[in-house]
């Protein structure tokens, strides 16, 4: 359970940035999360109240994009989705997976601002 | 009346700073000339019983350390130390995984030069390790035959970052009727391609194999590095 400290981690990005930008209050962190990334969806979501309570992002929300494993295979030389995350390989022809190009995301992408 | 909230993009990686401290290591492992290895698997997967045979194996023949990550004791380096290598145990207190400033704040005082092999035995949990870099030049994950064969599937992530599977405890495997080919289509299942060993610190069954590829990993990365 690392979620804690991942969700502090995001609500101090979040101040920082908005402060960068002189916004006064933060509505709405948007993640993007892949499956690869380790963290688990619903217990970021209940660390981040904790994480923003008495902050200048407490009553904000964390909304999460949740994004697929995608990978890119060597034999259709072409990006695609693999079949699940537990058989990383090609939906098409089977292939095993090379290189994963999506599904380790775990990244800020946008704040909604109260201006 | 407040106006609508707007949308700022921002694109931040949250582990940013995990990863640039993780850079930094990387760098200085390179510059040092020292090839670092991590350890992760479940809680009793053997991982300190393989170490402290891997550190005790190589010791005779190259220059080897350990810092050992672990919730609340120091019996791990107390076990490794037996093997008269230099070991630092990295107390994590309620933190479930190593991050790369635990890594470095355990370097103080240490000089990397003086070291061919560096082991870095993490927190025994198959999740949280996944997420950091630690630096390393290797990720072990370590599946003893007491497990049962699809733990790779339940834990694909780590597996999935991991570059090279041991199966250990491999003494038991008939006790337990572990399925090898079961457990290595799991691994590969979830990262294809993967290198797999199977050892046995107690029966010593495998470790030669192993050794040689140690070597030859530090060798390459080496070879890398004068090019």
């Amino acid at each position: 359970m690392h979620e804690l400290s991942i969700a502090i981690s995001i609500v101090e990005m979040a101040a920082e940035e908005a402060a960068a930008r002189g916004h006064a209050g933060v509505r709405a962190v948007h993640l993007r999360l892949g499956p690869l990334s380790g963290v688990v969806k619903e217990a970021l979501l209940a660390s981040y109240e904790m994480a923003s309570a008495s902050t200048s992002l407490e009553g904000s929300q964390l909304l999460i994009e949740e994004v697929g494993v995608e990978i890119f295979c060597s034999q259709c030389r072409q990006r695609r989705p693999v079949v699940s995350i537990q058989r990383l390989c090609c939906p098409e022809c089977g292939a095993p997976a090379g290189e994963v190009v999506q599904g380790k995301e775990l990244e800020v992408v946008a704040l909604e601002i109260q201006e | 009346m407040s106006a609508e909230p707007r949308l700022v993009e921002v694109r931040r990686n949250v582990l940013k700073q995990n990863d640039i401290v993780a850079r930094a290591l990387r760098e200085r492992f390179r510059e040092a000339g020292v090839f670092v290895v991590s350890l992760v698997s479940s809680p009793g997967a053997g991982k300190t019983a393989f170490l402290e045979r891997t550190l005790a194996l190589l010791r005779q023949r190259v220059r080897v350390a350990a810092l050992v990550g672990d919730l609340a004791t120091e019996n791990d380096a107390a076990r490794l130390a037996r093997s008269h290598a230099p070991v630092k145990q990295i107390i994590t207190g309620t933190v479930c995984h190593l991050d790369a400033s635990m890594v470095e704040s355990a370097l103080d005082g240490w000089d990397l030069t003086q070291l061919d092999f560096l082991f870095i035995e993490n927190v025994g949990n198959l999740v949280c390790p996944s997420s950091y870099d630690l630096g390393e030049d290797l990720r072990f994950v370590l599946l003893s035959v007491t497990e049962g064969e699809d733990k790779p599937l339940k834990y694909p992530t780590i597996f999935n970052t991991a570059d090279l599977a041991v199966i250990t405890k491999a003494d038991l495997a008939g006790a337990v009727e572990f399925d090898e080919s079961a457990a290595k289509h799991n691994i590969r299942a979830v990262r294809p391609g993967m290198e797999i060993l199977k050892v046995s610190a107690k029966s010593g069954e495998g470790l030669d194999e192993y050794l040689e590829f140690l070597e030859r990993s530090r060798l390459r990365s080496r070879a890398a590095t004068a090019v």
